[in-house]
């Protein structure tokens, strides 16, 4: 269980002074659960999954996972209690094989068939991938494919995705959706994935809208995503924040 | 050899036995090792320190191992070694030279290698080099290397001085004919207050010919780096330069590069990046589980890889 007790977040600004990013916000994550995060953009949403991984560190308030409070720990001790990020724009680098990246994601002990099962997971010949470097040389696509590939090989309770739809395209994304109810169905661990997509929000337990760095609704799918589907212009949610 | 001068031949040459095929080993100044084929003979240099290695035209899959290892301080050296390289051949040649100093006197190793390559020959040329040995005495080693490659003929380099070596002066030239085509592979790592200074200078001369010089090196501590290049076009050709430096701690890097086309259709391309690692990689790989100690050392292993 993820628990987010008073969370704020501020950056300073310039012109301005404080910005708040994140306000006073409270929110839990039962086990087991497939949440959608949306809302419109600059509503917090990619800020709250950095808080939640450690990439960012709150200006106020408590991170709890499992009971443990968290909120001081590094990214690296956060990844060994058990939660994942996928990175909205995956990070190239210059002699790291794809190959690596997976067994690494995976823990080293991974054999070599098992890396390939990741990546057809995400619909990539194994065979034509492996010995790749993560670099430049891949497409914004396949990068994003084999982030995806490297949470499915980290297996952890908790996977937080950040618009993991951002650079697929479609025939991918009909994968990404079966990729993500594979692991919903599949295993006990429990997945955020932050999404404008209807497709994503669609197969998610719950949907929560972040607005202007608040919760602005929160609920079963069936409840929201038919106040949210009449368009953004009508719709309260986003008229709230 | 002692255990010493076995664990220098080890690192640069990745030997732990004799290996197969030609070689000349040089320990402390000397020739102790040398055996020639059929194909390729090994010849001592009568008016200077050095040797001649003679590969016969149309010789194919055989290798050359030269290593020189050092492991008497206060040793320094100067060695010419002339490869004659026939038409039509296809050969791997390992040099790389390993000091051991653990007493207080410099010991260097200056080494020029020239290459005389023939018409449609492969040469892959692999060059390592290493220090070890805790001694306030410096290890020093300055390569120079002079290509001429014959029309249509091919030579891959690559060069490695990863840990060690504590001043560095290398300096690569060459000259293209018709057809001819040179890939370098440099990778550098400084650590400490090493110096490291490497220029290549690369005449295209032949219509068709290409050269890729790509440069990777991580400079650390106090270390400093030099990186130079020039690429002449002088004829229908294609030349391309590369350097990517990682910085880390105090350390410096320069990268100077100059292109020079003297013929209208000379297609040549400098691209130099230096900086530190990326935030981002290391915040990824600690997603991974990765302290940021491990995932510092993961990225400068895979880029220097």
């Amino acid at each position: 269980m993820l628990e987010l007790q008073n969370l704020s977040f501020q950056v300073s600004d310039d012109s301005k002074g404080a910005k708040e990013i994140i306000r006073d916000l409270n929110l839990t994550f039962e086990d087991h659960t497939f949440i959608a995060i949306t809302g419109p953009n600059g509503g917090g949403k990619s800020t709250l999954a950095k808080l939640i991984m450690g990439i960012e560190q709150p200006t106020s308030g408590k991170i709890l996972f499992n009971g443990t409070d968290i909120t001081n720990m590094s990214i690296t001790e956060r990844a060994k209690q058990g939660i994942s990020f996928a990175f909205q724009q995956p990070v190239r680098f210059k002699g790291i094989k794809v190959k690596d990246l997976i067994t690494l994601a995976a823990g080293n002990q991974v054999k070599l068939p098992n890396v390939c099962d990741y990546l057809s997971k995400v619909g990539l010949c194994a065979r034509d991938y492996i010995n790749r470097d993560v670099d430049a040389s891949l497409s914004g696509g396949e990068l994003k494919r084999i982030e995806i590939a490297s949470i499915i090989a980290r297996n952890t309770p908790l996977s937080v995705f950040d618009e993991p739809e951002a650079g697929i395209d479609l025939w991918s994304f009909n994968n990404l959706i079966k990729v993500f109810e594979e692991m919903h169905e599949n295993s006990e661990n429990s997945l955020i994935i932050i999404s404008h997509q209807e497709r994503i929000l669609n197969i998610a337990d719950e949907i929560v809208v972040l607005a202007g760095g608040t919760v602005q609704a929160r609920g079963r799918r069936e409840d929201i995503l038919p106040e949210l589907l009449k368009g953004t212009e009508g719709c309260r949610f986003y008229h709230e924040a | 050899m002692d255990e010493i001068q076995k664990n220098l031949l080890e690192q640069v040459a990745g030997l732990h036995e004799m290996p197969e095929g030609a070689y000349n080993i040089r320990a402390n100044g000397k020739s102790v090792e040398r055996s020639t084929t059929a194909h390729i003979d090994i010849v001592t240099k009568t008016d200077k320190q050095g040797i001649d290695i003679v590969i016969k035209p149309g010789t194919k899959n055989e290798s050359v191992h030269i290593p020189v290892v050092l492991s008497q301080s206060g040793l320094t050296e100067m060695v010419y070694n002339d490869f004659y390289v026939g038409d039509d051949c296809d050969v791997t040649i390992i040099a790389g030279c390993g000091i051991h100093n653990s007493g207080d006197a410099d010991s260097k190793h200056d080494g020029i290698h020239s290459f005389y390559i023939g018409k449609n020959s492969h040469v892959k040329y692999v060059e390592k080099h290493y220090g070890s040995g805790d001694g306030k005495g410096e290890r020093i080693m300055n390569p120079e290397t002079v290509v001429d490659l014959g029309e249509n003929s091919f030579m891959e380099m690559e060069t490695v001085q990863i840990k060690g070596v504590d001043s560095t002066k290398r300096s690569t030239s060459a000259k293209l004919a018709d057809g001819a085509k040179l890939i370098v592979t440099e990778k550098l790592m400084t650590h400490g207050n090493q110096t490291a200074e490497t220029s290549f200078k690369v005449d295209l001369d032949g219509k068709g010919s290409s050269a890729n010089i790509i440069s990777r090196s991580v400079a650390r501590d106090n270390s400093v780096q030099l990186f130079l290049s020039k690429i002449n076009g002088n004829n229908r050709c294609a030349g391309h330069s590369e350097c990517d430096g990682i910085i880390m701690d105090n350390a410096k890097i320069s990268a100077v590069p100059e292109i020079t086309a003297n013929h209208l259709d000379a297609e040549l391309i400098h691209e130099a990046a230096i900086g530190k690692i990326a935030g981002d990689q290391i915040i990824k790989l600690m997603t991974l589980g990765l302290t940021e100690a491990e995932a510092e050392a993961q990225i400068v292993n895979g880029f220097l890889k």
